[in-house]
Formats: C-alpha cells, sequence, structure tokens
C-alpha cells in the first residue's frame, strides 16, 4: 500500500495559487503550524481559507493572512486576530463570516454528499442577505430557516495527536474542533501529526477520522 | 461591589444544582466564581466541551482551552467532541441557559451583540447559535455604556437574533421579556424605579410586587 508519511516539503508540491484550503483548528488549538509554514514557505497566493476563525498573527492560518497569501477567508471569527480586520477594512482581503454552528454543518454536508443546510440560525439577520454562502430562506411547516451552501476545498489540513501509517486519526481534548468534519469535506487531506505510530497501534475506538480519508501524514514539529 | 460583580453574583444564583450552562466570553466567566453552596453547573465550551473547569495545579494542557482560546481544565466526568456536535447540543435545545454580554436588547427581546459596522467586525461566533438554540438567553452587562442606552424600544445595531433574550440582569435590576414588553422584576436597593426608568431606553413594565434584587 501506498506510504502516506511525507517530509514536511513535499506539502508545498501540493498546493497552488487560487486553491481553497480547510484548515482545521480553534485559535489555532488543532491547527497544523507545520503544515502551515509549509504553505507560507511555497509563496502560493490567492488562498480561500476556511477555518474557524483568523488565527493569531503568528499561529495558525493567521500566518497566511500575514504573508499575504489568502485572498478569502471563510470564519465565524475574527475578534482576536486585529490584522484580519484591518486587511479587511483596506480591501485587501475578502471575509465571508458564518455562525459557528452553521460553519460547521456546511463542512459536513459538503464532505457527506449533502446539498446543504437547514438552519433556524440567521433568521432575520443580515446573515440572511449573505448569498456568498446562503442560498436563501424558506419556510417549512410555519418555521424559517436559511439554506446555507456546503463547503467543499481543494485540501483540508488537519491535526492530529496521533495518526497510525495508514491515517486513522485520534485527537486530544478540544483539539478535535473542526478537523472531523474537514477530513471529509478536501479532496487532497494532509494531517500534522504530533505522533506518527504504525498501523494497528491505535485502538480502533479511538479513531476518530477514518485513514481512508487522508492522503498525506506529516510529523508534526519536525 | 462594582457593576460587574453584582451582575454576576445575581446571574449565579439563576441556576440550580446540575444546569447545563455556556457562559460567554467576558463578565459571563466570573459567574462560576459566586455559585451558591450545593449548586454546581456543568459548562460547556463550543470549541468542544462539556466540563470546562479551572486549569488544575497551573499545569496548562496545549491541547485543551476554553472557547477564548485560554487554557483551561477539565472536571470529572468532562467529555470532548468536535464542533458539529457541540453546536447540536446548543442548536438541538440541550443546553439549559447561555449568559452572554449584548451591545443592545430591545423591549421586543431582539439581540444586537456581534458587529459595529465600520467600526468593529469580530464575527458573531457561536453567539447566534447560541441564542437560537439555549433554553434560557440571559444577558448579562452594565446597564449603559457610558451613560449610553443599551437596553431599547428597537436594536439600532444590526441583529444577532430575534425575539430570543428572556432575562437581562444589570447593576441596576432583572429585566424579563414578556410579550407585553419588558417587565423590571427585581431592583437594586440602591437605585429608583425613575433611576432606572431613566437609563432605559424603552418604558419598562414595572409590576406591583417589584422584588428587591438580592446579589
Amino acid at each position: 500500500m501506498k506510504n502516506k508519511i511525507i517530509a514536511k516539503e513535499e506539502v508545498k508540491k501540493l498546493v497552488r495559487d487560487g486553491m481553497t484550503i480547510m484548515v482545521g483548528g480553534f485559535l489555532a488549538k488543532g491547527t497544523s503550524e507545520t503544515v502551515i509554514d509549509q504553505i507560507v514557505a511555497s509563496g502560493v497566493k490567492d488562498l480561500t481559507i476556511i477555518a474557524n476563525d483568523g488565527g493569531t498573527i503568528t499561529t495558525g492560518v493567521g500566518k497566511l493572512i500575514a504573508n499575504n497569501q489568502v485572498k478569502t477567508l471563510y470564519a465565524s471569527h475574527i475578534g482576536l486576530n486585529k490584522m484580519v480586520g484591518q486587511k479587511m477594512e483596506a480591501g485587501e482581503l475578502e471575509v465571508v463570516l458564518i455562525p459557528q454552528g452553521s460553519l460547521a454543518e456546511a463542512i459536513r454536508a459538503g464532505g457527506s454528499g449533502l446539498g446543504g443546510v437547514l438552519t433556524p440560525t440567521g433568521v432575520g439577520t443580515i446573515v440572511e442577505e449573505d448569498h456568498r454562502h446562503v442560498y436563501k430562506t424558506i419556510k417549512l411547516d410555519g418555521k424559517k430557516y436559511l439554506i446555507e451552501k456546503p463547503l467543499h476545498a481543494d485540501l483540508t489540513v488537519l491535526r492530529g495527536f496521533k495518526a497510525d501509517t495508514f491515517g486513522n486519526v485520534y485527537y486530544e481534548k478540544t483539539s478535535r474542533n473542526f478537523n472531523p468534519m474537514m477530513a471529509f469535506a478536501g479532496d487532497v487531506v494532509v494531517v500534522g501529526a504530533d505522533e506518527i505510530v504504525e498501523k494497528g497501534k491505535l485502538n480502533p475506538n479511538d479513531v476518530v477520522t477514518p485513514g481512508v480519508l487522508v492522503d498525506y501524514i506529516v510529523k508534526e514539529g519536525e | 461591589m462594582d457593576a460587574k460583580e453584582i451582575i454576576a453574583r445575581r446571574v449565579a444564583k439563576l441556576f440550580k444544582d446540575g444546569d447545563f450552562v455556556n457562559l460567554g466570553i467576558g463578565l459571563p466567566t466570573q459567574v462560576p466564581n459566586y455559585l451558591p453552596k450545593g449548586v454546581e453547573v456543568i459548562l460547556q465550551s463550543e470549541n468542544g466541551m462539556v466540563g470546562l473547569g479551572p486549569v488544575k495545579d497551573g499545569h496548562e494542557d496545549s491541547n485543551l482551552c476554553n472557547a477564548g482560546g485560554q487554557p483551561c481544565g477539565a472536571i470529572k466526568g468532562a467529555s470532548f467532541f468536535d464542533s458539529a456536535t457541540s453546536f447540536a447540543l446548543i442548536r438541538g435545545g440541550h443546553v439549559d441557559y447561555t449568559v452572554l454580554g449584548a451591545l443592545e436588547v430591545d423591549e421586543h427581546g431582539n439581540l444586537a451583540n456581534w458587529i459595529v459596522p465600520g467600526k468593529m467586525v469580530p464575527g458573531m461566533g457561536g453567539a447566534m447559535d447560541l441564542v437560537i438554540g439555549a433554553k434560557t438567553v440571559v444577558i448579562a452587562m452594565q446597564h449603559t455604556q457610558k451613560g449610553a442606552k443599551k437596553i431599547l424600544k428597537e436594536c439600532t445595531l444590526p441583529y444577532t437574533a430575534l425575539g430570543v433574550v428572556d432575562l437581562i440582569v444589570t447593576e441596576m435590576g432583572v429585566m424579563k421579556c414578556t410579550r407585553k414588553g419588558l417587565v423590571l422584576a427585581e431592583i437594586n436597593p440602591d437605585y429608583t424605579v425613575e433611576d432606572v426608568q431613566a437609563a432605559t431606553g424603552c418604558t419598562l413594565i414595572i409590576p406591583k410586587s417589584l422584588k428587591k434584587m438580592k446579589v
């Protein structure tokens, strides 16, 4: 079977200008800094990034934004990284804000073959009018719902606490966050793992992301 | 006692033992410091855990943080899960209380707390889902912002959600959102009804049995 473990420098071959990349993590906790650093080093431009937030100036997707590699950011919250707001105000970065629960479900839908998400979240607000991520509002059995578009990416970047050589991933504590849904929603999936173990060394009950979804494994921190 | 402590103390008295609660960033995070004896609440953190607690013995775990990204601890019986599951708990009506701050609230229970166009655009994070899904939505905030009224007839800022607020707790009192409007249910004895009304942008309904707010 194909060896999924690659040297971190190989990440540069997985990226190109204009691609859409999903990055797991919550305020950069649960984000593969090693993979992000390689995307920074690659210098690719005009990326669309889908992540919970804008990281910080020195962590997570914030590093790509600081390096002017991001054209559009889909996120639920950007308040803890002032640079994101400044770049948005200056017209250098397009930001699409999506309620956090809707973002999680839109990614889940994108990875599970669903055509969208019906949610009451955002009804009656300006979110309803943002057709970059909302198809429209509909009424079903007397209740209003937004139809959120599914989200999909060319590449997904995961952070795992442990991965086996088959690509099965185990997450630790709150570092799980958006990673499991994103694993389904990317055409190519790379995981940065703190520890890589032999196939069979992870208890199958502990595996959250099945290895069939993972294409490449990078040792985090090397 | 400063205004924030008064508010946090009063909110803490809303809960009964075992309530499942999500606390917003800022003032609401002070609430657990004032829980009455014998009352333990189970805290949810929208980044993916039930059973949020303080950092133990100064031991910070890089894989364990709260929804503000700050290191936290996990109590006995805690659980971790992904963000979709976290918001299924929230949106699905499984959370008893959400306590959040607000920029503006109006007499229809409408809430604005995520954007000041052109000035402050932090994003809604989980707030829109929380106020739609939690069984009881409590706004914990100072009654005015540097003298400017925050409790209004109609919100002027973009909404977070419509008709979702159940209770507003400020240093001046406790207000209940009803179909008829905002009822001043409790008043801090340091203020008169006239003081509270003067600091409020809509007409408060004053019940005959106006209670003193105890903190």
